[in-house]
């Protein structure tokens, strides 16, 4: 038995044979050609071939990992597609009369060697993108395939890096693991691994030879290790893991379509955050009662100008209707501090935390604000959505806010533009002032949702960026719990609801004592909320709450 | 001929992803657009050209534009510097 570690980047145990993956050999020759202009034609024709290819891989990896992995696919075209590099193959083509493979091999090195030479880690990175594109067109035009598995079984794929255009191009279902001896955490691999959820491991130290290619293997993407032909004693502890992980996802399986209800009767609703209509599938997926939390701010983030009540209404309608009349809340608006859209040209602040941010700017620009308002409330025709406010901290903001949806709801009646006359409002709490006047505020709205990220940063007066402040920050401070406990209280003692739409809300060490509380929505991102229901089926929150009373009599 | 200055503010400078947008703003145009920083000039003909000025966040980069559509051209190349970085 031989074990190599490395940097996991995604947990679970794979049981296998490994496949080393090698590139096939590029080494290009250099050839006299006598027609410089018919081997140019051939470069061009091998390019619009290179940049279709892209576009095949762009699309598939849309599907696997998203926008943000796929973007590089796109990069990679226009890489094809840059003048500078054109010019310098032609060039060589032209003047040294040689083949299209070699002046691709020569541009890519020269171009690659550009980047390596300048000083920025990123750009020197883009090194290997420049590798990839000529690799790639090398490979159409000598009519080469571009490396791949060639396995009729599952297989742990041991590599020494892989370009995102070799990790699309695998059978998803042949591969149990990735194990690569470059590669960093927030690269293709990395995210591909997250989104199939099967273990990875990067900066592993394993050699690419015979020594492990073919070898029975265990990946454990929990602790970092690559056991080869493991001995017996170490594959049966594996294999028991290995077990005990299936089981809990059958599990989990098994939860989805049960109602969130304790042993002893109490409902709990269990919600998803999202921040994107993609996440829409997620959210079905888990099984999620509704949506506690959409944040509505990628909408400004992703625009370069204003987005309009139209781009709006649609994106709000899409996702009323997707949930096809499961509870919707809108967050509104809330930028400022950490995020930012230079179109709102908010002036530079020395603590952007406590700044214009969130609700202060919407009630700085009304303008803004009732934009979105008229957008939710027209979609709320289509499903059943509420409308929630972040950064809170008097009644005589919400009394504002009222207001004004009040204004815009008059609108829309003159116009005889139909939305849902109850739809409930509600507010984020998130300032320890909120909590102090929780009870003037729950006279006012529907329901709260606790923030706890925010609540905790303000209440303990530390920024949760800050790294050096790690061993003062404690989640569950008392603090903290007692103002939950009097958030749901206030909500309670006024007809509203409360929920905790924050980071808080997904600890499951804590879910018997929001339970306890009685919070009636927990709201956390989608791939949390089966573990959730798993806790509130096997509570007993009398039998709990009795236990807590004898600890502290 | 028309230019412009810009200091960036985007802390990643110009990468790869706005670099790739600012070259299908200026594809197929009938525009010639060059782009400097301090005494480096590079024609802008594709995405490595002006990512190997590795322009970042505090740099001032130049943009220049010679031929027909030089002003309309340069107004979007503004209006997407301004928005992105």
């Amino acid at each position: 038995m031989v074990v190599y570690s490395g940097k996991s980047v995604f947990g679970g145990i794979a049981i296998g044979k490994i496949c080393v993956y090698a590139k096939e050999d590029s080494q290009v020759k250099r050839e006299r050609i006598e027609d410089p202009e018919a081997e140019i034609k051939r470069y061009h024709e091998a390019k619009d071939v290179a940049i279709e290819q892209l576009g095949v891989l762009y699309e598939k990896a849309l599907k696997e990992v998203g926008e943000d992995g796929a973007g590089v696919f796109e990069a990679h075209q226009m890489m094809l597609d840059d003048g500078d590099y054109i010019d310098s193959v032609e060039n060589i083509i032209r003047t040294q009369s040689v083949n299209a493979e070699y002046a691709v091999a020569q541009t890519g090195d020269q171009m690659a060697q550009m980047f390596l030479d300048m000083e920025d880690e990123y750009f020197r990175g883009r090194a290997a993108d420049v590798h990839d594109i000529s690799e790639r067109l090398i490979g159409v035009l000598s009519g080469k395939g571009s490396g791949g598995i060639q396995t009729d079984e599952q297989v742990i794929i041991v590599a020494d890096d892989l370009a995102p255009s070799e990790t699309v191009q695998m059978d998803k279902d042949k591969i149990l693991s990735f194990v690569t001896v470059h590669g960093s955490a927030n690269s293709h691999t990395s995210i591909l691994a997250k989104t199939m959820n099967i273990p990875a491991m990067i900066g592993c130290d394993i050699p690419l030879d015979d020594t492990v290619n073919g070898k029975m293997a265990v990946v454990d993407g929990f602790e970092g290790k690559v056991y080869i032909e493991p001995n017996e004693e170490t594959m049966a502890a594996k294999k028991k893991l290995y077990e005990e992980e299936q089981e809990k996802k059958a599990l989990l399986e098994q939860l989805k379509g049960k109602d969130n209800v304790t042993l002893d009767g109490q409902h709990i609703n269990l919600y998803a955050n999202i921040g994107n209509t993609k996440d829409l599938g997620l959210v079905l997926k888990n099984d999620a009662g509704g949506i506690g939390l959409f944040r509505s701010e990628f909408i400004y983030l992703g625009s370069q100008d204003y987005p309009t009540e139209e781009e709006q209404f649609e994106i709000y309608k899409t996702v009323a209707q997707t949930m096809a009349g499961k509870k919707v809340i809108i967050r509104t608006l809330d930028i400022g501090a950490d995020k930012q859209a230079d179109y709102f040209a908010l002036p530079k602040e020395e603590n952007p935390a406590m700044g214009l941010r969130a609700i202060r700017i919407c009630l700085t620009r009304p303008e803004v604000f009732k934009t979105q308002l008229r957008a939710i409330l027209r979609a709320s025709a289509f499903g059943k959505i509420a409308i929630m406010f972040p950064m809170i901290i008097s009644l005589e903001e919400v009394k504002e806010i009222k207001g004004i949806v009040n204004e815009v709801k008059t609108e829309l009646d003159d116009a005889g533009i139909s939305y849902d006359k109850n739809i409930e409002l509600g507010i984020m709490i998130e300032t320890p002032a909120a909590v102090m006047v929780a009870d003037e505020l729950a006279e006012e709205v529907d329901f709260f949702s606790v923030g706890t990220n925010d609540l905790t940063q303000y209440t303990l007066a530390i920024d949760r960026q800050n790294d050096s402040l790690e061993k003062f920050y404690n989640s569950h401070h008392p603090a903290i719990l007692k103002m939950l406990k009097m958030i749901v209280d206030a909500a309670h003692r006024h007809g509203a609801w409360a929920g905790i739409c924050g980071e808080l809300g997904a600890d499951l060490t804590l879910t018997k004592d929001f339970l306890a509380m009685g919070f009636d929505e927990l709201s956390v991102s989608p791939g949390r909320i089966l573990p959730l229901r798993k806790i509130v089926l096997e509570t007993d929150v009398s039998e709990y709450k009795k236990s807590l009373n004898e600890a502290n009599p | 001929m028309a230019s412009f200055d810009y200091v960036i503010k985007d802390v990643h400078g110009i990468h790869a992803r706005p670099a790739t947008e600012l070259f299908k703003l200026i594809k197929g145009r009938d525009c010639v657009v060059k782009v400097a920083k301090g005494d480096k000039e590079v024609p802008f003909k594709g995405v490595m050209g002006i990512m190997s000025l590795g322009a970042k966040q505090g740099d001032s980069v130049k943009f220049s534009f010679e031929g027909a559509e030089a002003d309309a051209l340069m107004a979007e190349v503004k209006a997407f510097m301004e928005a992105n970085l």
